[in-house]
């Protein structure tokens, strides 16, 4: 199929971007996104110019580092997948995809598509963690946790760090992903003893870092690859008000 | 403490208890616009002599306004901050899924608002003596105000846009206090629904009523 694409170019973070438009007549509908852009990058080299650069890594899944904004989505339009699963079936002959980096003061651009998400790294270092030495893995059942915890805490858990729900809120907030931190930890035994510090840190380094407000606009829960529900914010805020 | 007061919850947590403080005052107001639609003046205005003068109402009063105040205070803030965390926007817009009107909660409120200073001028501040007019007879005033056309429209329109603010605002408000539940939410959401209709129509009836049948 033939593709317009239009694709945010800036040299280094001082650099002002620009949006360029390269045409590919190639595209197949059995590639991935990620491929897309390979063959794209391909071409470029071959012809002597700038590759496109994009972050990637476990092209999985997994690793939450191949987060780009295509055509108004975070990790495009099909909802519950990472940017690296997005396939070219998804898109028709002739279209026209607007391919932009997660746009958030907090996530300086740093060339092209990648953006600085050391931001999330700082907020959980803030405090999401439990500090005390784990050692060697114990008998499963010496403690016993509810199994509504031990589910609730678990889809909390999956959250894998890509800042989509930053980039899909239109106030650039990162509660969602802050909650699903902060309630993954406070739901099991070991992490509740921390609780109330490990709230308190990770909000107010969230808020240091210039990230914006929640307004319950519920576009971070339709656009989360690992679909994290709202209501881990409200059980954050219960967290936070417990914590007085 | 500071940062604790001032915390991105703290704050949309204030912002939420004055709001559902204001969401509790309207069907009060409603009530008492009701009797405008009796013949006599006479219900309407000792009722609004009543809340000039009863004391426990004029502590209600100083509430109301705290919470007025507080309310867009801390909204203007959130929304200010907020226009900051995203200096450079999409070229492909926004296309996620939300729930639609939460979009556009500052300027349902801008709205709002200034309907509240026109209101302010027609009836409170008669009351404090700011504004020329007879404050014994506001049933008066307002059926004057209802007999423009031009009143009526701005009247109405204001009216529909709280409707679209109150339907984000009051579910909205259980999220941010922390509820979100299984059975509840979508019971909330339910009753958000109806109030944000019930609320504006009742409002817009009475001056509707007033502008066209009497
Ligand atoms: S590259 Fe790892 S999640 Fe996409």
């Amino acid at each position: 199929m033939k593709l317009t694409l239009k694709i945010w170019r800036q040299k280094d973070a001082r650099a002002k971007g620009r949006f360029v438009t390269y045409e590919l007549d190639d595209v197949s509908e059995k590639m991935a996104f990620l491929e897309m852009l390979d063959s794209l990058n391909r071409k470029l080299v071959e012809s002597d110019q700038e590759p496109v650069a994009f972050d990637h890594d476990c092209r999985e899944g997994i690793c939450g580092s191949c987060g780009i904004y295509i055509n108004g989505h975070p990790h495009g339009p099909v909802p519950a997948i990472t940017t690296c699963h997005l396939s070219m079936r998804y898109f028709n002959d002739g279209d026209t995809v607007w391919i932009e980096p997660w746009r958030a003061k907090s996530f300086p651009v740093i060339r092209d598509l990648i953006v600085d998400r050391s931001a999330f790294d700082k907020i959980q270092a803030a405090g999401g963690y439990i500090s005390v030495n784990t050692g060697s893995a114990p008998e499963a059942n010496s403690i016993p946790i509810p199994r509504k915890n031990y589910d609730n805490a678990f889809d909390a858990a999956i959250c894998i760090g890509c800042g989509a729900c930053v980039a899909a809120c239109k106030n650039a907030s990162a509660v969602l992903f802050v909650s699903a931190k902060i309630t993954q930890l406070a739901l099991l035994p070991q992490g509740r003893v921390e609780a109330r510090d490990r709230v308190r840190a990770m909000v107010e380094k969230m808020d240091e870092l210039g990230f914006g407000n929640c307004s319950n606009t519920g576009a971070c829960e339709a656009e989360c690859p690992k679909e994290i529900k709202i209501k881990s914010i409200a059980a954050m805020k219960r967290e936070y008000y417990k914590a007085f | 403490m500071n940062k604790v007061l001032f915390s991105t919850i703290s704050k949309k947590f204030i912002m939420a208890l004055a709001g559902l403080f204001l969401l509790m005052f309207l069907p009060v107001h409603l009530a008492v616009n009701l009797m405008l639609l009796k013949p006599d003046p006479e219900p309407f205005n000792k009722a609004a002599r009543f809340m000039a003068t009863f004391p426990l109402i004029r502590i209600m009063e100083i509430v109301l306004f705290a919470g007025i105040v507080i309310h867009i205070t801390t909204g203007l803030i959130i929304q200010i901050q907020n226009w900051l965390a995203r200096p450079v926007g999409y070229a492909g817009g926004s296309k996620s899924e939300t729930s639609f009107f939460s979009r556009y909660m500052i300027w349902t409120g801008a709205s709002i608002m200034i309907f509240l200073v026109l209101h302010f001028f027609n009836f409170y501040f008669i009351r404090l003596g700011l504004v020329p007019g007879n404050p014994d007879d506001f049933y008066t005033v307002a059926h004057n105000l209802f007999s423009i056309p031009a009143y009526n429209y701005i009247y109405l329109s204001c009216f529909l846009l709280l409707g679209l603010h109150l339907y984000h605002a009051f579910s909205s408000a259980f999220q941010t206090l922390g509820l979100n539940h299984r059975i509840w939410t979508p019971v909330i959401r339910i009753i958000s629904l109806i109030y944000s209709i019930a609320i504006p129509l009742g409002f817009g009836i009475i001056s509707i009523i007033i502008w066209k049948f009497r």
